[in-house]
């Protein structure tokens, strides 16, 4: 039997967290250690993963099967094709810089990381889940922690406001989510969970085109789909900066994730059938988020609904429903989970040394905090889809799927593209240059080793995908091949 | 040897970004060595480009040294770089104009190594423009160039440096945004980016745009006429032609030194190279029809962009709408040879052809040189107000000359090279547009009226008592900085055959 890659990355967090808890709380050294060790180990398998996943082949790979509760027909099933290895390593990455950036916690650093780490199996787990009950089960672990991490570690202000308004969303949206998948296990009549199955269970149209709203909707929520999207920047800004990270880098992803594959590769008609509102509602996520962030003066804000905003790409990419649309949405996925990563990263180190996120107090950080100004620039110029960034690899393929689906999308949506760069432009100026007020002189400390780090490898694999796409496109377009073969090319 | 001739392109274009971060790795308070390793940096690019100039055969049909190799196969994009005549002239433009931007930031104080780091960069946004042969990497490289020159003007300019930047970073981007879109709808219909393929294929495409989910589908003229005014709207803003110049003034104005002489002595050619490489090839029925909207907008470009440098105070924001005025020579000649191509005046549209690259050529040595020249001033004075200068010729002497003799270059003096490049336009587009250059011949007549405005404002007339006694001479350094930029005035104003030979033989199998 091969090494069980996938599900040792699945576990390792879940596990090191439950470790966590018989550390002595007083013993943070040995716990951030051991947190990074964790965190390394799970990178290190995602990399070797990702890099030992066979594009020529293509399909599921690294699978493991074993029967959970077979009367049910509900089994232990992960594996993965091209569209969820690049979100694995994701995670992976997200992960590690997440716990380097959290090194100077010490709120009860040890339920802290513990909690980010069952958060982490969770995320694992969904994108790695080939059978409907297991990818439900690993979704709602990934939802619950992020209550905890939000209401206790988060900004004083908002946070039992915006945990609650988060879970609320969350849970409403699965348990939509739910009922349509409940519906499509029973009446396909196969008496199982597992997804591959389902996916040839041969759904009759009525039936496609009444349910997927449901089940798409449901988890497109998570994903921060218009004009459900407002939990998302509550969320992202109450959070401490490495659950931000996560939440927008990665559990954003989720929702759209499990969206693609439990709503459009089983109800492929209904995708069809639906793609004009995704169409509609994705250009409505670009614009207006972009506009909103616009007005934020808050820079943390800014941020959130700028994930508002490139999610909405996403789902644009999905909507096309043909090769390039998908793989530009599978890209944008991975990029923007970075890049997101990354600007949460750099608010953070901000806040932890200025105490506010106000534009209007901050500026001149550029000259204390460097490397910062430059993840941020970096961080900006993938956003506004700037060539030589990941950013642009991912948006081009997006439009050209939509200039064959729906040109008024494309035309639309590019809009949001020039409101990106100005707003990002303006908060580059305000927080990084200009003059540094009296207050924070010789106040604000140099970043450490660890955020260094951090700041680095995240802006490094932008640039690396950017120069050189092939690291990743022909993964993600076979995964889009395949997704095409379930609901047939454009 | 080889090496580098097979990839004689790749060395021009990559050398700058790397050395940008060689640069960058140079301690901070090592400020010799940072301009010491960008100078040598920067002169690299600049003898390969020497030997790229010789090492092209005109006489050879088209691209030559070229380069491909796959880059993102998901969409269908290839690295892929090639050199004719024209970017011959323009490269060779481009790695000049880079080592003397370097020499005058030489004394910069603000954080000269991020200052010196972005000039390269730039320099690499720039070449890339020119030596694409693929769409989707022509469009990579026109908006890599944006990004260092808007910090550069955010950082280093004047005193109204951000709202300056930030105009032109939105005008430009707006104008971008359209270039993107009728990339991808290029791509899209023709299934390419390779524009030697789609050069070939182009007219003969015939398949629609087809809407999935509609019973219409968009005709491929539909598809062609919408990528034509994209093209255009976004050359236009980059030249800039009136009546989208207005980011222009700011711009120039604020940029410091290096950065006005890169902005307007070779970003501006980006514009209307690719109004050659891209709109004339692809589009010749469209832009025959609408060639005259063209050449209407460089007329008033012309006039305007002269009237409006007359009116000036600020002698950099003067030397700024003169590039307006200037450029117009180049966008009227492209105009009339899109309209006259393929017809019985065909061989006055070489003229014009000729004229309007040469120009391109011309206007940035000049230009690059009148900025420079008003940097000095301004380092020395901190003033470029006109009347706040003034009969400083006896204080002076060399700049003075210096002065007079590039001025005179822009006016058009016959001898030296804006002569040989405006006269090549005016015999070219007479025939074909003669009332537009009637008119802008009155043009001519009114850029003679700020040339000699600014000398005089600068050398001559009374003395401000502030000025007497001080030493403002120009130096070595930038008397060095100088010399390849009158050299090459007057080498192409004696003996302009050197340089047009080269064009000639490109612009007549441009235009058939």
């Amino acid at each position: 039997m091969a090494f069980p890659v996938l599900s040792v990355i699945v576990f390792t967090p879940i596990v090191v967290g439950v470790v966590l808890f018989f550390v002595p709380a007083d013993r943070q050294r040995v716990i951030r250690l051991l947190a990074l060790m964790a965190a390394t180990v799970t990178l290190l398998l995602s990399v070797w993963a990702y890099l030992n996943y066979n594009v020529a082949q293509a399909g599921y790979q690294f699978v493991t099967q074993i029967p959970w509760v077979p009367a049910l027909g509900i089994s232990y099933h992960v594996g993965v094709d091209g569209l969820s290895m690049p979100l694995v390593l994701l995670t992976g990455v997200v992960m590690f810089t997440g716990v380097l950036i959290s090194w100077r916690v010490d709120d009860r650093p040890r339920e802290f990381f513990a909690f980010m780490f069952i958060l982490a199996t969770g995320v694992f787990g969904v994108f790695v889940s080939l059978d409907l009950f297991q990818l439900f089960f690993f979704y709602e672990i990934a939802v619950f922690p992020m209550f905890l991490l939000i209401a206790v570690w988060g900004w004083k202000q908002t946070r039992e406001y915006a945990a609650m308004k988060l879970t609320l969303y969350l849970f409403i949206g699965s348990v939509i989510a739910l009922v349509g998948g409940l519906v499509m296990v029973y009446s396909s009549g196969l008496n199982t969970f597992d997804l591959l199955e389902l996916q040839k269970a041969g759904f009759s149209s009525a039936f496609q085109h009444f349910w997927f709203p449901f089940v798409f909707f449901g988890f497109a929520i998570l994903g921060g789909i218009f004009p459900l999207h407002n939990w998302s920047p509550d969320g992202h800004v109450a959070a401490p900066t490495a659950v931000s990270m996560f939440h927008a880098g990665v559990l954003m992803k989720l929702g759209a994730f499990a969206a693609l594959r439990v709503g459009i590769m089983l109800l492929p008609e209904g995708a069809h059938f639906w793609s004009w509102l995704i169409l509609v509602l994705g250009t409505i996520n670009v614009v207006y988020g972009a506009f909103i962030a616009m007005v934020q003066t808050d820079f943390k804000y800014i941020i959130g609904f700028s994930s508002v905003s490139h999610m909405g790409l996403v789902m644009l990419g999905f909507a096309t429903l043909n090769e390039q649309g998908l793989t530009g949405a599978g890209l944008q996925m991975f990029s923007h989970g970075i890049m997101t990563a990354l600007f949460f990263a750099v608010v953070g180190t901000v806040y932890d040394r200025a105490h506010t996120r106000q534009l209007g107090e901050l500026g001149g950080m550029a000259r204390v905090l460097p490397l910062s100004m430059v993840g941020f620039v970096i961080g900006s110029l993938v956003s506004m889809g700037m060539p030589g960034f990941s950013g642009f690899i991912a948006e081009f393929p997006i439009f050209m799927g939509l200039w064959q689906r729906a040109p008024w999308a494309a035309i639309v949506a590019a809009v949001g593209i020039v409101i990106t760069a100005a707003y990002l432009m303006i908060a580059v100026r305000k927080v990084f240059f200009g003059a540094m007020p009296e207050r924070f002189k010789g106040h604000i400390s140099p970043l450490i080793l660890q955020d260094k780090i951090a700041l680095v490898l995240l802006s490094g694999l932008m640039v690396l995908i950017g120069v050189f796409p092939s690291v990743m496109a022909p993964m993600v377009q076979s995964g889009a091949d395949a997704v095409l073969r379930l609901v047939g090319g454009a | 040897m080889s090496f580098i001739q097979a990839h004689l392109l790749s060395l021009i274009l990559f050398i700058p970004a790397v050395s940008a971060l060689v640069v960058l790795m140079i301690p901070r308070d090592n400020e010799t060595g940072q301009r010491w390793v960008s100078l040598a940096a920067s002169l690299i690019p600049l003898a390969l480009a020497i030997g790229l100039w010789f090492g092209y055969d005109p006489t050879q049909p088209g691209y030559q040294f070229v380069e491909e190799a796959p880059w993102y196969t998901t969409i269908h994009a290839n690295f892929h770089l090639g050199a004719d005549g024209i970017t011959a002239v323009l490269v060779l433009l481009t790695t000049l104009l880079v080592p003397l931007a370097i020499v005058v930031s030489w004394n910069e104080e603000r954080n000269l190594r991020t200052h010196l780091a972005l000039l390269l960069l730039l320099e690499t946004g720039m070449l890339g423009v020119f030596l694409s042969l693929d769409l989707l990497l022509f469009f990579i490289f026109w908006e890599v160039g944006l990004v260092p020159i808007y910090f550069l003007i955010d950082h280093w300019g004047g005193e109204h440096r951000q709202r300056a930047a930030f105009k032109f970073l939105i005008y430009t981007m707006g104008g971008s945004l359209g270039l993107l879109l009728a990339i991808q709808l290029i791509g899209v219909v023709s299934g390419t980016f390779d524009l030697v393929n789609i050069s070939q294929n182009w007219s003969t495409l015939t398949r629609p745009l087809a809407l999935f989910g509609l019973p219409i589908a968009v005709p491929i003229a539909t598809v062609k006429s919408i990528a034509f005014w994209a093209f255009v709207i976004a050359f236009a803003i980059k030249i800039p032609i009136w009546p989208f110049h207005t980011w222009l003034p700011d711009a120039y104005t604020e940029a410091p030194t290096a950065g006005s002489m890169l902005l307007a002595g070779v970003m501006a050619k980006l514009g209307a190279y690719g109004f050659l490489r891209l709109v004339l090839p692809l589009y010749p029925q469209e832009a025959h029809r609408y060639a005259w909207i063209l050449a209407l907008l460089a007329t008033l470009s012309i006039i305007f962009g002269a009237l409006s440098a007359w009116g000036q105070g600020d002698l950099k924001r003067l030397v700024a709408y003169s590039s307006v005025n200037h450029m117009g020579w180049v966008v009227l000649g492209i105009a009339a040879a899109a309209y006259a191509r393929g017809t019985l005046s065909a061989p006055d549209a070489v003229w014009a052809m000729n004229g309007a690259v040469l120009q391109m050529f011309n206007h940035g040595v000049s230009t690059a040189g009148m900025f420079l020249l008003v940097g000095v001033i301004y380092q020395r004075t901190k003033t470029r107000k006109l009347e706040d200068l003034g009969g400083l010729f006896p204080l002076m002497p060399i700049y003075g000359g210096l002065f007079i003799f590039t001025a005179m270059a822009w006016v058009g003096l016959p001898g030296l090279n804006g002569f040989v490049s405006e006269f090549l336009v005016v015999r070219g587009v007479w025939p074909i547009f003669t009332l537009f250059t009637a008119v802008s011949m009155v043009g001519l007549l009114i850029t003679g009226a700020y040339v000699l405005k600014g000398i005089r404002g600068v050398l001559h007339g009374p003395l401000n008592p502030e000025w007497s006694g001080k030493a403002l001479e120009i130096g070595r350094r930038e008397v060095l900085a100088m010399s390849p930029l009158l050299g090459l005035m007057l080498a192409v104003g004696v003996w302009p055959s050197w340089i047009l030979n080269v064009i000639n033989q490109t612009v007549l199998r441009l235009l058939g």
